[in-house]
């Protein structure tokens, strides 16, 4: 007869088993679809790049890595800075900032807003501002262009009351593309920061007029603090997206206005350059990773506040 | 100790709050006008519903009245948010800032107010001394009880000096034992402090215990102000009767009344004196009410104003009700004292009884 603990024992590895089959079709996914391209993508990015696009298997050249920041001088063959890609990195992380900055302006209201209603209403404002997910976000896009370009509806409207004479210039500068990802991201800054909101505990407000507070006190010192990880949390929902976008700077940008999601997407288009494509790529990813290492370390902070 | 006690603190007058508009219009105050006095410990009691926390957020400034106006030391208030009234409120629910320690709760106010920093700090150590929660100042308030959650709440409400504190049911979170002990320790920092306190409550040995006065409120209104005894001894009408203690209602003709008293006829035939409530002149029918505690139980002889049946005997340790039908077919219940000694006569259940009115057993109501 099996003593308890062979019984035990056998149990045990039968647990242990069956855990590992249940997680197989997820672990499958992560490492074949998630982290496996990823593998891919740093390898390209190391080899020397093809003539017709794709790379040469087998070689090895930094050459992908030092084209994100220099360029080689086509005369003497010296490094210099790669100015048009310094202005691209500088222009995505500048209107990612500017659209973060402007979209928590914007969003941290409305989501006051909507927090302070009644249930049934927070419902409703709500399901309005997840309206626009419905719609794709290219038809989004060619929408915001029909508002701002020249015949659209802000000039014609600003010339009809004559506060204008001729129309200003809106379409295919920073502006445009900025217009379109606070447009397109408000949604993403407004849901978290409602979420942390609807979770607030309205009397601490009172309690904080109650004790000589007045609407800026209250704001800075109690309700910002308690809501600080849905503000943390919308920040980055719109900051990563922001800094890889590629359809907003294509269609409001024009050509000429590209951001890193361009940028990739020449490199492996009409750029035939897939090892720079893929170290740019890499660069994007660390520049989001380490926002996300921001985040992660705030959050924990706050939370370790609330104890 | 203030010069002259006399003086309001707060004047509520004519204050009306309708909350809704249209057919959804909810009346919580309808037309109330209230003084309580400096230095004083006003207990609002009521049931849930009755408009004593509406009155409360009223004067504390988080909602504004829908007519009427409320002074503070003469001067009207009702318009001003409530970080521009010299009044602090310990919420029900503590409402305490999670993100602060204990210490930074209580300095809150001060800071708020632009107090130097050496003197905030001084305050809270004041403050902190005074509720007795020195070894707790830099917790976070998510890492201390109740009871001690509750001290904080007083200490950051105090902190400032307020000339009115408002609080707001602040024991009913806390089990029986600590209840007990924070309503002394409540009186203790009134005493301490000279503050006028305003406490909500809908617990009636809460508001005797600690009130100077009482104001009962019913359906948006008040019914009665008045001393605890005052209150409990001469209910004015039905209502505070029977939400105070124990009472015994009978029907009566008012057959002769001057000065605050009057004779009535019981059902029974026999007359005897009551006291009236103050200005209050009746004719014709009218409701008595006898405490328990205030008849007494004898035998069946022509001396007894009521007589009866013993239906029920209820000993309580302390003392013993005798639940009677008397013979118009009510219920009449006498509370006696026990005692280790002579229990006196005993009435068991079923046998005819007397019931025993003293002078000032029996007080008319004006309803």
């Amino acid at each position: 007869m099996a003593s308890a603990e062979e019984i035990a024992r056998a149990a045990d590895r039968r647990d242990i088993r069956d855990r590992w089959l249940l997680s197989a079709p997820a672990l499958v996914i992560i490492f074949v679809a998630a982290i496996g391209p990823l593998f891919v993508m740093l390898a390209y990015s190391f080899m020397v790049k093809g003539d017709y696009g794709d790379v040469k298997f087998g070689t090895f050249s930094l050459d992908g890595w030092t084209s994100v920041l220099f360029q080689r001088d086509i005369f003497d063959d010296t490094l210099g800075l790669a100015d048009a890609h310094l202005t691209i990195l500088w222009r995505s992380i500048s209107l990612s900032f500017y659209t973060t900055v402007l979209t928590l302006i914007f969003g941290f209201p409305t989501a006051y807003f909507i927090a302070t209603r009644p249930p049934q209403a927070r419902d409703v404002w709500i399901f309005l501002v997840t309206i626009p997910f419905w719609t794709n976000l290219l038809i989004r896009t060619f929408a915001m262009q029909q508002v701002i370009r020249n015949e659209g509806l802000i000039n014609t409207a600003l010339i009809s009351l004559g506060i204008l004479d001729r129309p200003i210039q809106i379409m295919n500068t920073d502006t445009a593309i900025m217009l379109g990802m606070i447009y397109v991201y408000l949604p993403l800054m407004v849901l978290p920061l409602y979420a942390s909101m609807e979770k607030l505990d309205f009397r601490l407000v009172e309690a904080g007029y109650d004790l000589y507070a007045s609407r800026w006190q209250v704001l800075r010192r109690i309700i910002l603090p308690l809501v600080k990880p849905g503000v943390i949390a919308g920040s980055i929902l719109v900051f990563i997206p922001s800094l890889g976008a590629y359809v907003i700077p294509r269609v409001l940008g024009g050509g000429k206005n590209m951001m890193l999601g361009n940028l990739i997407e020449l490199q492996f288009g009409s750029g035939r350059n897939w090892p720079l494509g893929a170290a740019i790529s890499i660069t994007l990813m660390a520049l989001v990773m380490i926002a996300l290492l921001f985040y992660v370390r705030n959050v924990s902070r706050s939370e370790a506040g609330h104890g | 100790m203030p010069e002259q006690p006399q003086r309001n603190a707060i004047e509520v007058r004519d204050v009306r709050k309708v909350f809704g508009a249209g057919e959804h219009a909810v009346v919580a105050l309808d037309t109330v006008s209230v003084s309580i006095r400096e230095n004083e410990f006003f207990t609002l009691l009521g049931p849930s519903g009755c408009g004593k926390t509406t009155l409360l957020r009223l004067i504390a400034g988080f909602d504004y009245p829908s007519a009427g106006a409320i002074l503070l030391h003469g001067q009207d208030i009702a318009p001003l948010p409530p970080f521009k009234r010299p009044v602090n409120t310990v919420f029900q629910s503590y409402a305490l800032f999670p993100h602060m320690t204990v210490a930074g709760n209580i300095a809150f106010g001060l800071e708020m107010l632009g107090k130097p920093k050496d003197e905030v700090k001084a305050r809270v150590a004041e403050m902190l001394r005074l509720v007795r929660m020195e070894q707790l100042a830099g917790r976070r308030t998510s890492q201390i009880s109740g009871g001690q959650q509750q001290r904080v709440a007083l200490a950051r409400a105090l902190a400032p000096q307020p000339k009115v504190l408002l609080l707001d049911e602040p024991l009913s979170a806390l089990d029986y034992k600590l209840r007990k002990d924070m309503q002394i320790e409540l009186k203790r920092l009134q005493g301490e402090t000279g503050i006028t306190f305003i406490f909500v409550t809908h617990d009636q040995e809460e508001a005797l215990t600690m009130s100077d006065r009482i104001a009962v409120m019913s359906a948006g209104r008040i019914l009665q102000v008045g001393a605890p005894r005052e209150i409990y001894d001469r209910p004015a009408q039905r209502f505070v009767a029977d939400f105070i203690g124990e009472s015994n209602f009978l029907k009566a003709e008012v057959t002769g009344a001057s000065a605050g008293r009057a004779t009535v006829r019981l059902a029974s035939g026999t007359e005897i004196p009551a006291s009236l409530p103050d200005g209050f002149s009746p004719s014709g029918s009218a409701t008595i009410v006898v405490r328990p505690e205030h008849a007494q139980i004898g035998p069946d002889d022509s001396g007894a104003a009521l007589h009866g049946t013993v239906e029920n005997v209820v000993y309580l340790g302390t003392d013993t009700h005798f639940h009677l039908r008397l013979d118009d077919g009510s219920t009449f219940i006498v509370r006696r004292q026990n005692s280790r000694g002579g229990v006196g006569e005993d009435f068991a259940q079923g046998s005819r009884v007397g019931v025993l009115l003293g002078m000032d057993a029996a007080q008319v109501l004006k309803d």
